[in-house]
């Protein structure tokens, strides 16, 4: 039963996923003073691209067109490993979360490979960006899934257990009022975190043109049609999985369908929320971004030594 | 040595050997002239090369000609801010300026005559190359991704970090100057118009001034305040959508937003003037074509100052968000040195702290404006020319508003167009200096004997300050280079005439 369920909230989360760049492109408009383009304007762009041919140059090799299919799958199969609404992942194990940190991990490598496969400099220098920022993003994503792990296990949950499914459906509300509020800091060191994966503004410019200042964008510039399709899902739905993480910490355990519509509102919530920061905030120069996800890391690293310590 | 409204017999001017010329203008420059204008025309015995200087403190100019060598010793070495004028001038005639340190052409233009078919196309030459196991060559343009001219950048880069920029224009070069030599005196004004088309007003107030003090026809005053209130305009259209661009580079949201449709109010007031958003049309040589009457100007003044509140209320957010002042801080510094030495002009020469401002170093008129200051913050960087145009916004509103309170008050007091001459006098020289938004345009006529054009010369504000933008980026980050660029916004067409 609960297999089914789970099934039910993943088809779902895959369905919605791309609601999300629609809801932030609104928020956005609506502070410019503008009406915005549609919220499903992403369903819109994957149709069209789908049905679309595709222009690869001469000098790319299959690196090229695997980057897109790799970094979606492997997107896909993250969101695969955690608890959508009240019912543990049935693809969930102990120790997990390496497997889902390690997914995102190969969905960028793939990304990175494929637009360096291209030979265009802007694309090396977003290549070369995105695996720094990457690189420097991965322990704050460590220290906070240990620091959870550690208050996890001296709260009496068996080491054997510590999944994702465990960590994040529940738990960290009840370790609050249990006496152990530090984990509330997550929260902010994961909000940083999913702004710089998902190469929003403070870090990234989404909407931005000019292939000097990118990141994410630049590297796929030469991607065009199904490919492109492939990039534009496989976006949404890693900003889908930071948006759960981020709201599985906040959300206290209820009812299985209850936990769901939470979990639904907790990630619009978010794509609101990233909508407002985008508004009201410029872009950081490039040189200052590790600082702020070494702030992240500092918070999360701060947080672990409290869990340690008690 | 002559004052700037006054003209001077070409003639009368001294022939002097290429390398006394070469000297004496090392000297002035030295004794702090700038260069205005240096270039090549047909005289009556063979071609001659003549160099304008100019000294603000006592508003003077300075001509000085030489009979066209087939080389010289080169100027720039010791007087930088000859270099871009040496280049163009070898380009465009042959003339090799010896010891140039980065003699290369500068538009790809074919010369004023001979060896038009072996001219190589725009950019395509050597560009400066820093070799090195990690140094790796980003190159940008002609095509850009967003709507703007084109225009190639090549960053020499160690990581992010830019060694050095090199900006290599030409890609719109229509021979702007040949084309005012063959046109029809009634066709110059457009081609006036059209050599920048964000400064329409600029360059044909610089035309008009030409014509006028050839002429020795003052425009009444009336004229000269609705020619003024034309420029502000232009100015403050062309700062709010700047101010609107740099908000949209720092990925700032709101006021790239709100700019976008304040400029457009901008804009529709000026169209009020004449018919056209750019002000087109609204100039003549003796004045100006259309007259404000009092209900026009009534009308203008609220628009303006309800606009200006819009403008101001936009920027302030933007200048009140820390994380943008973070952004623009700092970033693309050129030192006040550097500034003056490259002959950088108009607003980017003030925020590097370099105190010009043709409005009143070379005013047009001798109507005051106290509306009007000059605007000189000093550090140099983004945030400087950000300020500078802000501040800008203030005295342009202000100035504006005050003139067309004036005119309202005193609408069909005189007229706003006076009698042109038939033909200009014979073999005279004139120069006019215009703050356009971006600065100093430049303007040089020279009159045959009968008198049509024997030369026109027009140099536009980015043909200075293009070099301006490359030492900006020197130490920079790559990623920072689109704001720097905008924070410049320099013509390419200007450039290329």
């Amino acid at each position: 039963m609960d297999f089914l369920v789970y099934l039910l909230q993943l088809v779902l989360a895959l369905a919605l996923a791309p609601l999300v760049p629609g809801i932030i492109n609104r928020v956005k408009a609506k502070f410019a003073g503008r009406h915005g383009k549609p919220v499903l304007q992403l369903y819109y762009d994957i149709a069209k691209l789908i049905r679309k041919g595709e222009v690869i140059s001469d000098t790319a090799t299959w690196v090229f067109t695997a980057g897109p299919v790799v970094s979606m799958v492997t997107a896909v199969l993250a969101l695969a490993l955690l608890p959508l609404g009240g019912v543990a992942s049935p693809f969930g194990f102990n120790g997990d979360f390496i497997l889902c940190a390690y997914l995102l991990g190969m969905g960028r490598f793939a990304t990175v490979l494929a637009a360096l496969d291209t030979g265009s400099p802007f694309e090396g220098m977003g290549a070369s960006r995105e695996a720094l920022f990457g690189a420097i993003g991965e322990p704050v994503l460590f220290l906070s899934f240990l620091a959870l792990v550690s208050t996890a296990m001296s709260m009496g949950i068996p080491s054997t257990e510590v999944s994702l499914s465990a960590l994040f459906c529940g738990f960290s509300p009840l370790a609050w009022v249990a006496g152990r509020p530090e984990l509330m800091l997550l929260v902010a060191s994961m909000g940083v975190l999913l702004l710089v994966e998902n190469c929003r503004i403070p870090v990234d410019d989404p909407n931005t043109h000019l292939e000097l200042t990118m990141i994410h964008e630049v590297m796929v510039l030469d991607h065009s049609g199904p490919n492109l399709a492939f990039i534009l899902y496989g976006a949404s739905v890693k900003l889908w999985i930071f948006a759960v993480l981020l709201a599985g910490l906040v959300i206290p355990a209820m009812p299985v369908w209850a936990y769901t519509l939470a979990m639904l509102a907790a990630v619009f919530a978010v794509a609101v929320l990233v909508g407002v920061i985008e508004s009201i905030m410029a872009r950081l120069r490039m040189h200052i971004v590790p600082a702020l996800i070494g702030l992240a890391g500092a918070v999360s690293a701060f947080v672990l030594i409290l869990t340690l310590v008690r | 040595m002559f004052n700037y409204k006054e003209t001077i017999e070409y003639s009368a001017l001294p022939l002097l050997p290429m390398e006394e010329l070469t000297v004496t203008v090392t000297d002035h420059c030295r004794r702090g002239w700038r260069m205005l204008a240096f270039f090549g025309l047909e005289g009556e015995s063979g071609r001659e090369v003549i160099c304008i200087l100019g000294h603000a403190a006592d508003q003077m100019l300075e001509a000085f000609r030489a009979p066209m060598p087939a080389r010289y010793q080169s100027i720039t070495p010791n007087c930088p801010q000859a270099h871009l004028f040496e280049r163009e001038l070898a380009e465009m005639w042959g003339v090799k300026p010896e010891g140039h340190p980065w003699l290369k052409p500068v538009r790809f233009c074919p010369a004023f005559e001979g060896e038009r078919d072996s001219r190589p196309g725009p950019a395509e030459a050597d560009y400066y190359r820093i070799e090195g196991e990690e140094v790796h060559e980003v190159a940008v343009g002609p095509v850009h991704a967003g709507v703007i001219e084109p225009g190639h950048f090549r960053f020499q880069c160690y990581g992010e970090n830019v060694m050095h920029l090199e900006i290599q224009l030409g890609f719109q070069h229509r021979d702007v100057e040949h084309l005012i030599l063959k046109s029809p005196a009634k066709l110059v004004l457009p081609i006036m118009e059209n050599i920048a088309g964000d400064t329409a007003i600029g360059h044909s107030t610089a035309y008009c001034t030409v014509m006028e003090r050839l002429a020795g026809v003052e425009p009444t005053n009336r004229a000269h305040i609705l020619r003024r209130v034309a420029l502000e305009l232009e100015r403050l259209a062309n700062h709010t959508r700047d101010l609107g661009a740099i908000g949209g580079d720092t990925g700032f949201l709101p006021t790239s937003s709100w700019n976008g449709r304040i400029t457009g109010d901008w804009l529709n007031i000026t169209s009020e003037l004449c018919g056209s958003r750019m002000g087109r049309n609204l100039l003549c040589p003796g004045g100006v074509k259309w007259d404000v009457d009092a209900d026009l100007a009534k009308a203008l003044v609220k628009r303006v100052q309800a606009t200006y509140r819009d403008t101001r209320g936009s920027v302030d957010v933007m200048l009140e968000t820390t994380s943008v002042l973070a952004r623009l801080e700092g970033t693309g510094t050129v030192s006040r040195q550097a500034a003056a030495d490259l002959g950088l002009v108009g607003m980017a020469a003030r925020a590097s702290g370099v105190d010009m401002d043709c409005r009143f170093d070379w005013p047009l008129c001798d109507i005051e404006n106290p509306a009007l200051s000059k605007r000189v913050p000093g550090s140099g960087d983004v945030l400087a020319r950000t300020l500078v145009r802000s501040q800008e916004v203030d005295d342009s509103a202000a100035s504006a508003t005050a003139d067309l309170t004036f005119l309202g008050e005193t609408s069909g007091s005189e007229p706003v167009r006076s009698a042109m001459p038939e033909a200009l006098p014979a073999g005279r020289l004139a120069v006019a200096l215009v703050e356009g938004w971006r600065g100093e345009i430049c303007h040089v006529g020279i009159t045959d004997a009968e008198g049509g054009w024997k030369a026109y010369k027009v140099v536009d504000p980015s043909f200075h300050n293009w070099t301006g933008l490359a030492m900006a980026l020197r130490g920079e980050q790559i990623s920072d280079f689109p704001l720097c660029n905008k924070s410049f916004n320099l013509s390419y067409c200007g450039h290329d005439l």
